[in-house]
């Protein structure tokens, strides 16, 4: 995926390693390239190495190998004050013994700028994150929310052309964070930047981001739009850590017209869609999301391979219903189904069958 | 949740008001917590309050005076000291009655040395009075002997003066009782009786001696001769031998026969600077119970006929002492600020593990002797010490002017900055522990160098630590004693090794306590001082 000579490129990590002690790679072999104006996610389990990532890309942290390059250029010997990038901090970092207007201004005196315009820019931040009337205070007499919003307008207010946040919504409560999402990306879109936005958090890196890297063990796993993430995960990592999802293990006995057959571990067949498995004989793990099981024999497709399964708990969920089965030796299978007029509520103890269109299943590394 | 509308106060479950009920259950915290401290709280009471307060006490008290010459004082009040003369001879006689006591009592030198504090010379004038006291009057009491031989018996005195009821009561066994004056003495003869009064309890108290055994001394013969010319016709008030032996010798003072003595010249023999009217001017100063003197003296200042008045030159020494006081503690705290400062950063931004390990070495001077580290300083800087012939080996400097580093100003700041550091270190270092290295990172991502993100950003944060440690240091050095005196010489000495030496060697406690309080009074203007510039709330000890 990386490529130096790709023009579009504002971000490029090309094949950059981290290691803190010397003996274990932190950041293994990343490669990454972001157009301008993306809003990219880095999302990974905690000590993934993401925040490593951040600080490697703002100069706080310097690439053990590899090369990091912005617009073209590389930094790795640009020291952070030099490289004009914005950033966003999860504790905001607000400076304690400053106002907020005088927060807003530090970047912009740091860059010698008259007083007149200063004041110019800080007003028109402000303005931007809705905290006009905040300016005279210190950012302790403010709310977790408030501080978040100043420290957005912060890492704006000298117009960089790159922000990267490091996540930025982890002391929110629920509420806030879902509306700070959206002003986020609202802001993003709005003024043209470039993010590059660490989280932990799922939900958030699909609903804020153009791309989302899933981080594991130093490594992206897997790069692409939210959709594409969830509905079409490339290993079993990425569809675990993505969204809900049910596994099944078993054996590849065929693989014929883009269809793989794969026998469970109980001697059952059903029909997958081929992804990270090439021949018969493999161990594959198999992940079908919750909303794509289907039990009603009559949307069925006729001729799909179908498989047992026992109710053994029924959750309402007001919107929807969740269930779960017992499958091929598995407690844990989830179904979801939407609260419709004319759903059945399954009732513990009954015995269905279930099925899935062969496209929904997909056949992984074991 | 609390009712905001509700008007009136806000009622507990039970009805009472809110307010009440909960000063109720704070009440008896507060008297738990308040048992908790209450030991410490009685220790720093008698340790440091007390002790403190006397101080403050000790630095206007000045009832020494009016207590050992009590009616010196009363007389000498009718004398102008401007009118370039000696006080009238009442006044010296009232002395002698005064003076006598005294020095039977032994309390003489100490009036002196009291009044020397404040003119020099007066010590030795009453110590030398003081032996010779009890001869002033000497000629009255040859004259009442020859005149008659029971003028020499203490029967006779007894007779005129003491109470009859306090006669009967010797009578019995045990001790005897204080001596009581008979009124009819008292309103005959005020000045004799007086005279005899002290001298009988004088002697039932220092000597344990009955006065029906001892005769008078010569004072008491004076105040005699003094009332009997004042009042021939005392004698009409007593009867039998009394009467009679009064009546002659009123009847000799009358006729003019009996020869006269000054109580002035007898003092002036004794010493020619009694009649100095600068002693007297002194004494009529200083009789009030209550002085400002010590604390005149702890600004040398002087009193003087307009007022207080600046000490001639030669004889200043407390101004110069506080200001080389403050000045060198002031330079003691910022060259710990400086020293400190790079050492409690690297402490606060190192590893834990790393950082408690060289904690060790900043807290190593705690745990030697104050006594050894001065010492060791001493070494280090002397002439012949390690310094300097390192230097003269080097060739920096020749052999022949080696460098003055100790017993002077310089010799006190090196050694007590590095007495003091770890006080400046340890407020620092608690305060940088607690700003968040991000700051810095923020600072920088926001386009800032290295230096202005610290001077913009971290160093702010560290000031409460600063201030901290600067108090601190400075409220130690201000007062600090042991350093200076074994390392100061003349020149580096502090205003606390003063007041050590008016307490253990001049033992002018007076003018101790008045340049403790003044020390005092400056580190809380100081310190009041801080307060309004950087406010206290800033100081974080931790
Ligand atoms: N300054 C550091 N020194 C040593 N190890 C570090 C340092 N920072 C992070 N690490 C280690 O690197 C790994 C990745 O950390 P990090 O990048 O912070 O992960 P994430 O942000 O994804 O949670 C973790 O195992 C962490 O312990
Ligand atoms: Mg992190």
């Amino acid at each position: 995926m990386a490529d130096a000579s790709n023009v579009d490129a504002f971000v490029e990590f090309e094949r950059v390693q981290k290691s803190y002690d010397g003996e274990n790679l932190v950041v293994k072999d990343l490669n990454l390239t972001m157009p301008k104006g993306e809003f990219l996610t880095m999302l990974g389990p905690s000590g993934s190495g993401k925040t490593t990532c951040l600080m490697m890309l703002a100069g706080f942290e310097t690439a053990t190998h590899g090369d990091i390059r912005l617009d073209g250029t590389s930094i790795n010997n640009i020291p952070p004050h030099k490289r004009g990038i914005g950033m966003v901090f999860q504790n905001y970092a607000l400076f304690p013994h400053m106002t907020i207007a005088e927060n807003l201004s530090f970047p912009l005196e740091v860059r010698n700028m008259g007083k007149s315009e200063r004041e110019e820019k800080v007003k028109r931040a402000l303005d931007m994150v809705e905290m006009g009337a905040f300016g005279g205070r210190r950012p302790a007499q403010l709310s977790g929310g408030q501080q978040q919003r100043i420290a957005l307008a912060r890492a704006l207010v000298f117009e960089p052309e790159l922000v990267l946040m490091d996540e930025p919504l982890g002391a929110l409560d629920k509420q806030l964070r879902e509306k700070m999402q959206f002003e986020i990306t609202h802001l993003a879109h709005r003024l043209g930047i470039t993010v590059v936005y660490v989280t932990h958090d799922q939900t958030e890196a699909l609903t804020m981001s153009d791309r989302v890297a899933v981080f594991d063990d130093g490594r992206i796993q897997q790069i692409a739009p939210p959709d594409q993430l969830y509905e079409s995960p490339e290993n079993s990592f990425v569809a675990q850590f993505i969204g809900e999802n049910n596994t099944l293990e078993g054996t590849v006995k065929e693989i014929k017209n883009g269809i793989a057959l794969v026998q469970l571990d109980d001697g059952e067949l059903i029909d997958c869609k081929p992804v990270n498995v090439s021949q018969p004989g493999e161990r594959t793990r198999v992940s079908i999301r919750p909303e794509r099981v289907e039990y009603n024999k009559d949307r069925l497709q006729a001729g799909v391979h179908t498989l047992k399964a026992e109710v053994l708990e029924f959750i309402y969920m007001g919107d929807i219903f969740r269930t779960r089965l017992r499958v091929a030796g598995n407690d844990e299978f989830i179904i979801k189904t939407r609260n419709a007029p004319d759903q059945v509520r399954l009732q513990p103890g009954q015995q269905i069958e279930i099925g899935w269109l062969p496209e929904d299943c997909r056949a992984l590394d074991a | 949740m609390s009712d905001i509308t509700q008007s009136g106060p806000v009622l507990a479950a039970d009805g009472r008001p809110l307010k009440r009920s909960l000063a109720r259950a704070l009440r008896m915290q507060k008297i738990r917590a308040l048992m908790l401290i209450a030991p410490l709280l009685l220790f720093v009471l008698l340790t440091f309050i007390l002790p403190i307060a006397d101080m403050l006490f000790r630095s206007v008290e000045n009832r020494i005076v009016q207590d050992t010459l009590p009616q010196t004082v009363v007389a000498v009040q009718d004398w102008d000291a401007d009118s370039g003369e000696a006080p009238p001879d009442a006044v010296y006689e009232a002395l002698a009655y005064d003076l006598v006591v005294a020095a039977e009592r032994k309390q003489h030198t100490r009036v002196g040395t009291r009044l020397n504090y404040e003119t020099p010379g007066i010590s030795s004038l009453f110590r030398k009075a003081g032996r010779r006291v009890d001869e002033v009057g000497e000629g009255y009491l040859k004259q009442f002997a020859a005149l008659d031989p029971a003028w020499g018996e203490p029967q006779t005195f007894m007779s005129v003066f003491a109470d009859p009821e306090w006669l009967a009561s010797r009578a019995g066994a045990g001790d005897e009782p204080p001596f009581q004056l008979s009124e009819t003495a008292h309103d005959a003869l005020p000045k004799a009786s007086g005279a005899y009064m002290n001298f009988a309890r004088t002697i039932q108290e220092e000597d344990n001696d009955s006065p029906a055994e001892e005769e008078p001394w010569a004072p008491v013969y004076m105040a005699l001769h003094s009332d009997l010319a004042a009042n021939p016709q005392a004698a009409q008030a007593f009867s039998g031998d009394a009467q009679r032996l009064l009546q002659e010798a009123a009847a000799l003072i009358e006729s003019g026969q009996m020869e006269t003595e000054s109580a002035r010249d007898a003092f002036v023999k004794m010493d020619k600077d009694w009649a100095d009217p600068e002693v007297w001017r002194t004494l009529k100063t200083y009789a009030g119970k209550y002085t400002n003197g010590y604390f005149l003296n702890a600004a040398d200042l002087q009193k003087s006929p307009d007022g207080p008045e600046l000490r001639p030159e030669d004889e200043r020494i407390y101004g110069t002492l506080f200001l080389r006081t403050l000045i060198m503690s002031l330079a003691i705290t910022c060259s710990c600020i400086v020293l400190g400062y790079p050492v409690a950063w690297i402490l606060a931004n190192l590893p834990s593990r790393t950082a408690n390990m060289l904690m060790i070495l900043v807290l190593l001077p705690f745990w030697t002797s104050l006594l050894v580290r001065t010492s060791a300083w001493k070494v280090m800087l002397q002439q012949q010490g390690v310094i300097n012939d390192t230097l003269v080996w080097l060739g920096l400097v020749s052999d022949s002017d080696r460098l003055v580093m100790i017993n002077n100003q310089f010799g006190t700041i090196v050694a007590m900055t590095h007495i003091l550091l770890p006080f400046m270190i340890l407020p620092m270092y608690s305060v940088m522990q607690t700003i968040n290295p991000t700051y810095l990172r923020a600072a920088k991502s926001l386009g800032a160098t290295n230096w202005t993100a610290f001077w913009r950003v971290y160093f702010p944060q560290s000031v409460p630590g600063i201030g901290a440690g600067s108090i601190l240091v400075f409220i130690l050095a201000i007062g600090y004693y042991i350093t200076p005196e074994l390392v100061g010489g003349t020149k580096g000495v502090f205003i606390s090794n003063r007041i050590a030496f008016h307490i253990s060697q001049s033992l002018n406690w007076g003018l101790a306590a008045a340049l403790g309080t003044i020390l005092l009074v400056i580190v809380l203007a100081l310190y009041w001082a801080y307060d309004k510039i950087v406010g206290i709330d800033n100081v974080k000890l931790g």
